[in-house]
This record gives C-alpha cells, structure tokens and sequence, in this order.
C-alpha cells in the first residue's frame, strides 16, 4: 500500500488555477521528486496536502486514512513532517531547544508533561540529531542568531526529529551554499535509510534531485507532466521542453 | 414605535461617529500595519486644538484649517516617524503599550493643561431640528450620517480609482512586490497616516457638537471604533461604515428595552459573536495578512 | 540553577524578612502591596511575555478574586475556602476569555480582552445586591488559622511573602518543563509549532487560564490587605498597568515582574510632586521606554552590548579598510 495517495488535488485563486488535478503515490521508504518551473503550483500542491489550505477538490491518503481538510495539528500527529520554504525556526529559543520542541510533544501526555523533566526525555535524541547535521558548536544559541544556512539545517532537523514516516521537504537547498549541497544530500539519504521515512522533496537544483531521488514527478502548470525515474525523466523531451521552453 | 424609531435614528447618527473614527483606525492598520489605541484621543486633540482656535478669534473654519495643518504634522508625520518607525520590529506588545501610554498621556496633557470641563462645541448645522413621521431629528445627526457615508465613499474611490490610491493598496499587502515596482513605499505610508490626520479632524468637527469637547471623550470613540471596525470588516471601508451603524443602533435598542447599564457592553458582545461566526467581520474578505 | 543565582534569592528572601523592621506602618503596607502585585504580574507575564498573547483585563480578574473573597467572607466563609473558589474561579473565566484568542488575530486579541475588562467593571459596578455596586465592600477581615490571626500588618506581610514564593516557585517549575517549552514555540512561531504537535488551542487557553488564576490570588491578597474594595482599581486604567509592569521590567524575563511592579509602586510616590502632570509623564515615559528600550529594563545590559558590538565592528571594518588602503601604497611605492 503506498504510504501517500494524492487524487485528483485541485485549487484555483480566483480565476488562477495553480493546481488542476494532480494525482500521484509515494510508496513506503522511497524518495519521491517534485520538480517544475516556477509557478507550475508545487507549493500550493504542498500546502494542499499538508492542510496549511483547503484544495477545491480531491482527496489525498496517508496509509490508507483520508486526511483530506485535516489541520497541521493533526497531520503532525500522523507522523507527517515537514519543512517550509521560509524558515521557521523558534528564534528565541536555542537550538537544541528548538529540536527538542519539535518532538516533545509526541511523548508523554499533555497534563503530565507538566511535571517531566525538561528536556521531556530527549536530549540524547537531539544531541544524536545535532551529532548528524554537524551543529555542536551552536547548539546552545539562540536559532534566531544563526546564519541562514544554519538555521536552514536547523529547519530540516526539526521536522526529522519526530521520527516521521513521511517527510514534505519544501527547496531544502534554496539558499544553502553550493558547497555543502552534497553534504546535505548524503544527510537526507542517511536519514532515509535509518528511518525509513518516505520523503517528499521539492527541490530546483536538478543535479540534487537526480542524484538523491528513486523517482520524480514533474509539474508544469499545475498539472503532472510525467513521473518515472531519474533517468527516464531527464531524457523526457516533454520535461526538456517545459524547462527550456520557459 | 414613534420611540422605536427614535432609538434606531439617533442609533444610526451614534454609529455614523463611530465608523467615522473607525475609518482611519482600519487605515492605518490595513497600510501600515499600525494598532493605535490612541485613536480616541487622535479625535479629542483636534476638537480642542479647534477650540483653542475659535477662542483666539478666529471662525470655526478658520480653526478647522490650523487644526488640520497641526494635526497632519503632529498626528501624522511626527506620530509616524517619532513613535511608530523606531518601533517596527520591536513587536506588537511594544506598539500596545506605547499607543496606550500615548492615549494616557495625552488625556492628562489636555485634562492638567487645558480643562477637565467639558466644552460646548459649535455644529457647523445649527442646532434646530425638524420632525419626520413623528420622531425628531436634528439636522446634526443627519449632517453627521450624510458626512460619514461621504467620507467612506470618498476614501473607497481615492484607493481604488487613484494610482496614489493604489499604491497605497499595493503597499499594505506587499511591501516588498510594491518596493520592487518603483512604488515609494516611505510616502505611501506617510501618505496614510496623513489621511488619517486628516479624518480625525472631520470627526472632531463633526462629533464633538453632540458629545462636548472634555479630555476623555476619546475613551468611548476609541474602543467602540475599534470593535465597530471588525465587526463591518478590517479589510473594507463600507464595513466601518455598516460596523458602527450596527453598534450604534443596537447599543440604543438594548439600552432601551434590554438594561441601560450594559450599553457599554452591547458592542463587544457583538464584535465576539461576529468573529465566532464570521471571522473577517461582516463584510470583510479573508484576507493574508502580510505580517 | 546556577549557585550565584541561588545565593542571591538567599540573600534576596532574607532582606524581605528584615525589611518590616526598618520599616513605619505605610512602608510596610506599600511592601505587602508590591509583593501582592508581583504574584499578579507574574501571572500576566507568562501569558503576555512567555505565550506571547495579549491580554488586557488582568485587573478585571484580579478584581474577580478580590470580590469573591470578599463576598463569602461576608457571607461568613472562610478566608481559606474563599480563596480556592476565587483562584478556580479566575482560572474558568480565564479559559472563557482565552476562546476569542483562538478566533481572533493577534492584535484584535488586546481589544477582546479591553471589552471584557470593561465588561466585569460594568459587572461590579451594576450589580449593586452582589458587590456593593459602587459602595463597594467594606470591613474586609483578614484571615485566622488555628486561633492564629493575621490581622497584624506584620503577620498579613509574612503570610504573603510565603504566598508569594509559593506562586514564584511554582512558576519557575512550570517554566521549566517542557510547558515552557510549548509556551515559548507557541510565542516564536505558532505556524511551526503546529506542525510539530505543539496544540496551540490547549496551552493558548492554558497560559490564559494560568495568568487569570494568579491575577485571583492576588486578588484574594488584595481584599484583605486593603480591607474594603470598589470597581475602580480593577478597571482598563490597572490592566495596562500590569502590562506595564511586565514589559517595562522585560517580558519573558522571570524576574521582570518583581522590577516593573517595583517602578509601578514606586514612582507615583517619587512623582508626586507632579500632581496633576503625573499621568501625563507617566504616560509619555510609557511611550519613550518602548522606543528606546522594547525589552524592558532587564534587557539593558544585552541592548548596551549589541550597540557596543556593533560599534567594534564598525571600529574593525574601519581599521582594516584603513590598513589596506596603507598596504596598497607601501607595495606600489616599492
């Protein structure tokens, strides 16, 4: 059973349609691409699936389960992750805080964590997780302070932190220094194999979605242009056309 | 029902004032993001400043320029680039505190250096009245509904049809886009707080003959004009208008057949049922607020 | 806590225990009353400074507190019973209150709570067969236990300086957990703190319901303290000066409520001399206070440090272009 079904999403603005009918599957532990120019309606498509807004019409599963018009809170629940295109960091608090924020809420009930000890259980999850993205020497400043790169992998732990079983990662790479693009991937790849997750990624920086993906959708005016593998895609002269074309 | 309809007239002439101070209130939120809780007193200081003016001599309308000209100045571009510039960033808590400290201090300005008397105020429609159907009516409250329904008008076709306008609009739902057009983002926003200045002095004329000039009339406008704003719509000007009418006229009805010493109440009551049933006010549109 | 921090509440709670002796009848009332306001700040602080929401009726549940009490002492209730009901009932009207903060933007949340404060005013005010209407309640004992009365000033002092590490301590506990935590992701950012299972509906109404009951405890302080009680310290005029009292001292700073209680205290003592103009300065220094200093009067030492790192920064930026522009000429001389 794929771990996402979305069916049929539609959502206009007005006489804009930014997504008309998208339909895709993301089968249990896989990395699925969502690449297309921009403005061909990834994000809104994101935002859809993930109840920040209410789509038109269609439907969208999580293991089986209708989760369409569910609200952040409860997709949250769900074990569905994600990150945003803007940062959003805690910015007054540091930035283990910050991890520990992102998961505490998942352990322990809600009357009784008033008498839990303060880290809730999870600081050796969070220095495991500040170990990994290589952040020990600020890990106790305010995200707020960081630099945006910093923050940016502060943003992507965060949403790994509850141990997701799907993950939306919304342009991980925009604004991240060339450089350390590759170390990002091969973090993204670790983390799929020790968690098992299935990711959803958004991403522009074709080398990046190529190399990290098993398969890619591709969108163009809010529509599925083709999905398949990375290689079938970037042979896909339709997909060469959309991107060159504009 | 002759005293019905007295109720619902005068209720409709509270509620034009009450959407008159409600106008520049959703003003200044909607363009430049600002909450002033001292928008009462935005409306007090010209009434007194007119006052000061008629007492040196010269004519109500003569007052009203000065009091115009000195309000642009202090309440627009002082208040602005003095109180509200240096707070940006600093977050809202600060803004409420500093309108509120500002609301306060001025009161007692006026109250120790003025008068703590209330004083009559000229209407600039006489004050005869005339019967219709039964009830009386004066021709202030008309003038004042007449005045108010023109003001709202007006500023709806000044940002809709004017390219200033527009800016304007263009700036408070996206200053960043509006910047990038070539669009002066500073004088736009100036632009609005001198509207502003400019509505608070039409109020003064226009309330202050019926409510007499005293340091604290601001606190009833103020609080009123807020709730009236969001029950019409923060994000429409003809929703100040419909907002204010409302609380007015049903502050009138329930003084009258409900309790008269919960009128004071009857207006957040209303504004708490709008945004339970209808969030974004009556006429409002959900609307992304760019903060 | 680090061993610095306990020594100074150490030598903090000792000073407040000598204090009466130094101190005449009306000191002695003006340190009960700061103590009183400290507890009501504290709770203010935790929704406004920690929650981040704005809340702008607290004098009205103090009053709330203050009536209660004084109510069913009359009715011959004890002070000990009178108050519990008062707490759990500010705690309720606080959570009824937190549903329009749900509904509500951010900024129209401070109007919400201005109507409501007006709204109890109102309530004090007409129903003159319950609170006394504006003759208000007088004869307000203070409380026994055990055959031990607190009807002195000394004794009432010390009843609520314990109450007051009470309530102090039980904040920093709640601070502490991982409560403080949800509080302050709810404040920095309540977009990301729903997606992360933060639920901000609960600890919305949690930190409302929390500040509003200790805004009752001071209020069941209060009654006594003052011995007869009337709708007007309980009006729009006090809520903002709790606000004040929290931003002024550093909202979001544990300690800010006992320095911005003190400035509330104190200065209408220092500024008498003004008269009529008081609140006129006062309200103008308001303003001042939050352009120059937004972060309240513990913020000062990290504002003072930014502005001088900023300034070394330039001083480096300024040498070192300066330095350049020498290397280039040494080179191209040689």
């Amino acid at each position: 059973m794929s771990i996402l079904s979305v069916h049929d999403i539609k959502k206009s603005y007005g006489a804009i349609q930014a997504v008309s009918g998208v339909s895709f599957n993301v089968e249990p532990g896989e990395i699925l691409g969502v690449i297309g120019p921009n403005g061909s309606g990834k994000t809104t498509l994101f935002n859809s699936i993930l109840g920040q807004i209410k789509p038109d019409s269609g439907r969208v599963e999580f293991e089986g389960v209708d989760i369409s018009g569910n609200s952040p809170l409860e997709m949250s629940r769900l074990g569905i992750g994600r990150t945003f295109q803007n940062l959003q960091v805690f910015g007054k608090l540091s930035l283990r805080d910050n991890l520990i924020a992102a998961a505490q809420e998942f352990h322990g009930t809600f009357w009784g964590r008033m008498f839990a000890p303060p880290d809730n259980g999870l600081r050796e999850r969070a220095d495991e997780m500040i170990e990994m993205f290589r952040l020990k020497h600020v890990a106790d400043l305010p995200a707020g302070s960081l630099s945006y790169g910093q923050q940016k992998l502060v943003d992507i732990a965060m949403a790994f932190m509850p141990a997701p079983r799907l993950v939306l990662l919304d342009e991980p790479c925009a604004g991240v220094n060339p450089s350390l693009v590759d170390g990002l991937r091969e973090l993204l790849v670790e983390l799929n194999k020790k968690q098992g997750g299935s990711f959803v990624v958004i991403e522009h920086n074709m080398d990046f979605v190529m190399k990290l993906c098993h398969r890619i959708v591709c969108m163009v005016e809010g529509k599925v242009l083709a999905v398949g593998k990375p290689e079938e895609i970037q042979n896909n002269r339709d997909v060469l056309e959309a991107y060159l074309g504009n | 029902m002759t005293d019905f309809m007295q109720l619902l007239l005068s209720g409709v002439a509270t509620g034009a004032i009450y959407a008159m101070a409600a106008l520049g209130f959703t003003l200044l939120w909607q363009a430049a993001g600002t909450i002033n809780f001292a928008q009462g007193e935005f409306v007090m200081l010209p009434a007194f400043a007119m006052l000061i003016g008629m007492s040196f001599g010269l004519p109500l309308w003569a007052s009203f320029i000065v009091a115009v000209a000195l309000s642009v100045v202090v309440l627009g571009a002082a208040f602005k680039r003095w109180i509200v510039d240096p707070m940006r960033g600093s977050g809202v808590v600060a803004v409420v505190v500093a309108t509120l400290g500002l609301s306060i201090g001025l009161k007692s300005l006026v109250k120790a250096g003025y008068s703590a008397e209330p004083h009559p105020f000229p209407s600039i429609f006489g004050d005869e009245v005339f019967k219709l159907a039964g009830v009386t009516v004066s021709y202030a409250d008309v003038g004042a509904l007449v005045f108010a329904g023109l003001m709202v008008v007006g500023l709806q076709t000044f940002l809709n049809r004017t390219i200033t306008g527009r800016a304007m609009q263009a700036v408070a739902q996206n200053t960043f886009s509006a910047e990038a057009l070539g669009i002066n983002v500073k004088r736009m926003i100036f632009y609005t707080f001198a509207i502003n200045a400019i509505l608070v002095c039409v109020t003064a004329l226009l309330i202050t003959p019926t409510y007499l000039a005293k340091f604290d009339m601001g606190d009833n406008i103020g609080l009123k004009a807020f709730f009236a704003a969001i029950i019409g719509g923060f994000n429409n000007s003809r929703g100040a208008l419909l907002g204010g009418v409302l609380v007015g006229v049903l502050e009138n009805l329930a003084g009258a057949y409900i309790t008269p010493a919960y009128k004071d109440g009857v207006a957040l009551l209303l504004f708490l049922a709008v945004i339970l049933v209808k969030p974004d006010g009556l006429l409002g549109t959900p609307q992304e607020r760019k903060v | 806590m680090s061993k610095q921090h306990l020594a100074f509440l150490v030598v903090a709670v000792a000073a407040l225990a000598i204090a009466p002796a130094l101190l005449k009848t009306y000191g002695l009332y003006l340190l009960t009353l700061w103590l009183v306001y400290i507890i009501a700040a504290m709770g203010l602080n935790l929704t406004v400074g920690y929650a981040g929401l704005k809340s702008l009726c607290h004098a009205g549940f103090m009053g709330v507190g203050a009536y209660t009490v004084a109510i069913m002492m009359k009715a011959g209730f004890s002070f000990w019973l009178a108050s519990p009901v008062a707490i759990v009932l500010c705690f309720v009207l606080g959570l009824v209150i937190g549903f329009p903060a749900l509904r509500v933007q951010l900024h129209y949340l401070g109007f919400a709570t201005l109507g409501f404060n007006l709204l109890l005013v109102l309530f004090f005010r007409n129903e003159e067969w319950l609170t006394g209407g504006t003759f208000g309640i007088q004869n307000i004992k203070r409380p026994e236990l055990f055959g031990f009365s607190f009807e002195g000033n000394l004794a009432f002092y010390f009843l609520v300086l314990l109450i007051t590490l009470v309530a102090g301590a039980a904040l920093a506990a709640l601070l502490r957990s991982p409560w403080g935590r949800a509080f302050a992701a709810l404040r920095d950012n309540p977009i990301r703190a729903e997606s992360t299972g933060v639920n901000i509906t609960a600890y919305t109404l949690m930190s409302f319901a929390i500040g509003a009951a200790y805004a009752g405890i001071a209020g069941a302080l209060f009654a006594p303290l003052v011995n007869f009680i009337e709708p007007a310290p309980f009006g729009i005029a006090n809520s903002l000066l709790f606000l004040m009292m929290v931003v002024v001292g550093g909202s979001g700073r544990f300690y800010g409520p006992v320095l911005g209680a003190a400035i509330a205290l104190l200065l209408p003592e220092y500024l008498r001399f003004l008269k009529d103009w008081y609140l006129a300065v006062f309200g103008f220094a308001a303003v001042i206070m939050m352009i120059w200093l937004p972060g309240g009067l513990l913020s000062l030492r990290e504002a003072l440090l930014l502005r001088k790192a900023k300034r070394e920064a330039k001083q480096k930026e300024l040498s070192e272009r300066a330095a350049a522009a020498a290397g280039k000429d040494t080179v191209e001389a040689a």
